[in-house]
């Protein structure tokens, strides 16, 4: 078990910077998910901590070794790829047993604790099968399996659930979370998927670019994004950003389309510019009685049992797009205009050409 | 396409059974040849069903050898092929692996101006370069060695480029699963690469054995001392050696003999790879 510590931690291919300025404590026994969109440099960050891509600048501890110049098998770190990398020619035991052989671990004792963490994973069955003779989600729990009978004080994984399908994946996600509490190791988890990301971690690094948009837990994430990116990219559906332009006192929002918002009271000082507007799907309430309202027109609906999602355009058509999540079954017509109230403290407030958040 | 007029059948049929009697009427006649006594091979016409010397000819081949020629026995003969036939395979295929490892998966300099090298001497076959070849080989003593048959037709190109080949579809990922379990260069290279090409191994093996088996100018070259003979020089020796006319009994049963290995192999290895092949998933 240990800490990880990136200091100022960045990484070029020749003239390319592909990560910079990264820096970040994770404590022990901490699961923390690096999240972002496709090409961010999440899998590049990761491997770096695992020894596998150089560090071009900056420097990584793991415990309290600065591992830069260490090789990966120094590292104390453990692995999970997103293809498993198995080694195909070699039973699931062969498999697990393979990193303890080499560092000369005497037989019995490997076999102790191959025996041990099958039976963790429940594939003591398949022990002398050869990975092509598994399932994904059985594949997917050898990968772990070699990961956890080393015993590492680090586990890493790089999306090891993209390849699986969608109920498997909720499935093996529950399972991850289940046995990373159970044996309390620091964990580093690599996803481009919001919702694994928000289950799993502990704390969440958005990575943007390169670069880290925000830091904190799934909690503050979704209630404070920093940045019209975080925003966006936590939560599901998407936060709508409608532009809008703000009142000389800061407390109103004017849109095209005709509608106007109150805005939280410690949104002033803002007064008579351009801004764009977040509101969450499921913060748009359905009620006409509500203090702080406006209108909707209808495009299309979506029933999706659980919760119900209307498309449409905020005030008349010729206002913003907009998504809107009720709950439970309406029963709602196309180019119905919908009267939807939202509580002014659930709207966040970006500067509509930086992206940064303007309310406090 | 696929044709269901019994004409068409009857054509193809008679095709596929000519072309078949091509290839397997020489090989019957050196049968029938190897089954008669020598007097009856210089009478014409030709016999064209077995006789019944075959047990006779068989042990005279291959532990006596020759009648009156003073050549080794086909037997000897045979042992020698087949250590110069495994020499060259196990030596063609244990370096290229080595090369296109090398080649693949290590960063040093002028590695591509190597790759090339290696790719040049495609051009350069023992023909070629049997001259120099056997100037260098001369010099260093080897004339008349196992190591003077085999070492000069070891290096391989095409084998370098077939492991380099087959080492690129092998996933990155196996190689940094290894390094995180500690697994160092040579490890790698023993504990999966070398089992993950085991297929392709099996194949190669098949066809540079007939390639060192079949080998003719070569061994002629290098070998003047009887006890090197190898068996496919050494049936043209015979058929110059006897003063008299050719002992074709002998010839053809040598020739029969000298076929048997390379048809072993394919017949043992053939069920190898066909089992490899049903079961590679990288
Ligand atoms: N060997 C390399 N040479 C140059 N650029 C690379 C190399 N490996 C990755 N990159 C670039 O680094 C960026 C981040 O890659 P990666 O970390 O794999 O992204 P992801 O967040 O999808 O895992 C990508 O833009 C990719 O093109
Ligand atoms: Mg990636």
């Amino acid at each position: 078990m240990a800490e990880i510590h990136l200091r100022q931690v960045g990484k070029s291919y020749g003239e390319v910077e592909v990560l910079q300025g990264i820096d970040w404590k994770i404590g022990d026994g901490e699961f923390v998910v690096i999240v972002g969109p496709s090409g961010c440099g999440k899998s590049t960050l990761l491997r770096m901590i695992a020894g596998l891509e150089s560090i071009t600048q900056g420097e990584i501890s793991i415990g309290d070794r600065v591992v830069n110049d260490l090789e990966p098998a120094e590292r104390d770190i453990a692995m999970v790829f997103q293809n498993y990398a198995l080694y195909p020619h070699m039973s699931v035991y062969n498999n697990m047993a393979y990193g303890l052989k080499i560092r000369g671990i005497p037989k019995d004792e490997i076999e102790r604790r191959v025996k041990q963490t099958a039976e963790i994973l429940e594939i003591g069955d398949y022990l002398t099968r050869a990975p092509r003779q598994l399932s994904g989600g059985q594949r997917q729990r050898v990968a772990m399996g070699r990961a956890i009978v080393r015993e590492p004080s680090v586990f890493l994984f790089d999306e090891p659930l993209s390849n699986l399908d969608a109920k498997l994946r909720v499935q093996m996600r529950l399972e991850i979370k289940k046995l990373q509490q159970r044996l309390g190791i620091t964990s580093v988890y690599v996803t481009h998927d919001q919702v694994e990301a928000m289950t799993l971690g502990h704390r969440l690094m958005v990575l943007n670019g390169g670069h880290v948009e925000q830091l904190g837990t799934p909690i503050e994430l979704y209630e404070r994004p920093l940045t019209k990116f975080v925003a966006g990219f936590i939560g599901s559906p998407s936060m709508n950003f409608l532009e809008a332009k703000m009142s000389e006192d800061g407390s109103k929002a004017h849109f095209t389309g005709g509608n106007s918002l109150e805005l939280p009271a410690h949104l002033s000082g803002h007064g008579d510019r351009r801004v764009s507007v977040g509101m969450r799907p499921e913060h748009l309430l359905l009620d006409e009685n509500g203090s702080n309202t406006a209108s909707a027109t209808v495009h299309v609906v979506e029933h999706l049992g659980a919760d119900t999602l209307v498309h449409g355009t905020f005030g008349n058509d010729d206002g913003p797009e907009l998504v809107v999540r009720l709950d439970g079954i309406k029963t709602i017509g196309q180019d119905e205009v919908l009267t939807l109230s939202i509580d002014p403290n659930n709207i966040h407030l970006f500067d509509p050409d930086s992206g940064k958040r303007l309310n406090t | 396409m696929v044709e269901h007029r019994p004409i068409v059948t009857l054509i193809s049929h008679l095709v596929l059974i000519f072309g078949v009697a091509i290839i397997a009427f020489p090989i019957w006649i050196t049968f029938v040849a190897s089954t008669h006594e020598a007097a009856r091979m210089v009478q014409i016409p030709l016999p064209l069903l077995p006789g019944d010397q075959f047990f006779k000819n068989l042990e005279q081949t291959l532990f006596k050898g020759l009648e009156g020629a003073g050549a080794p026995p086909v037997g000897f003969m045979m042992v020698n092929s087949l250590i110069m036939a495994l020499m060259i395979a196990g030596g063609k295929i244990a370096i290229s692996l080595i090369s296109a490892f090398a080649i693949v998966y290590f960063k040093f300099p002028f590695r591509m101006g190597f790759f090339w090298m290696i790719f040049i001497t495609l051009m350069l076959p023992v023909e070629v370069r049997i001259l120099p070849t056997f100037e260098v080989v001369a010099n260093l003593g080897m004339l008349n060695t196992y190591w003077g048959l085999s070492i000069p037709l070891i290096a391989s190109a095409t084998a370098t480029f077939m492991f380099r080949q087959v080492f690129l579809t092998i996933p990155d990922e196996l190689l940094e699963a290894a390094r995180i379990d500690g697994a160092g260069p040579m490890r790698f290279f023993i504990d999966i690469l070398v089992p993950l090409s085991r297929t392709n191994i099996a194949a190669l093996f098949v066809i540079l054995f007939i390639y060192g088996w079949n080998q003719y100018l070569w061994p002629l070259l290098v070998t003047t001392d009887q006890s090197m003979y190898t068996v496919v020089m050494g049936i043209k020796q015979m058929l110059e050696a006897a003063e008299q006319s050719p002992d074709w009994h002998q010839i053809m049963m040598t020739s029969l003999l000298a076929m048997l290995p390379p048809v072993f192999v394919v017949v043992f290895m053939q069920r190898l790879f066909v089992k490899g092949l049903t079961e590679t998933e990288k």
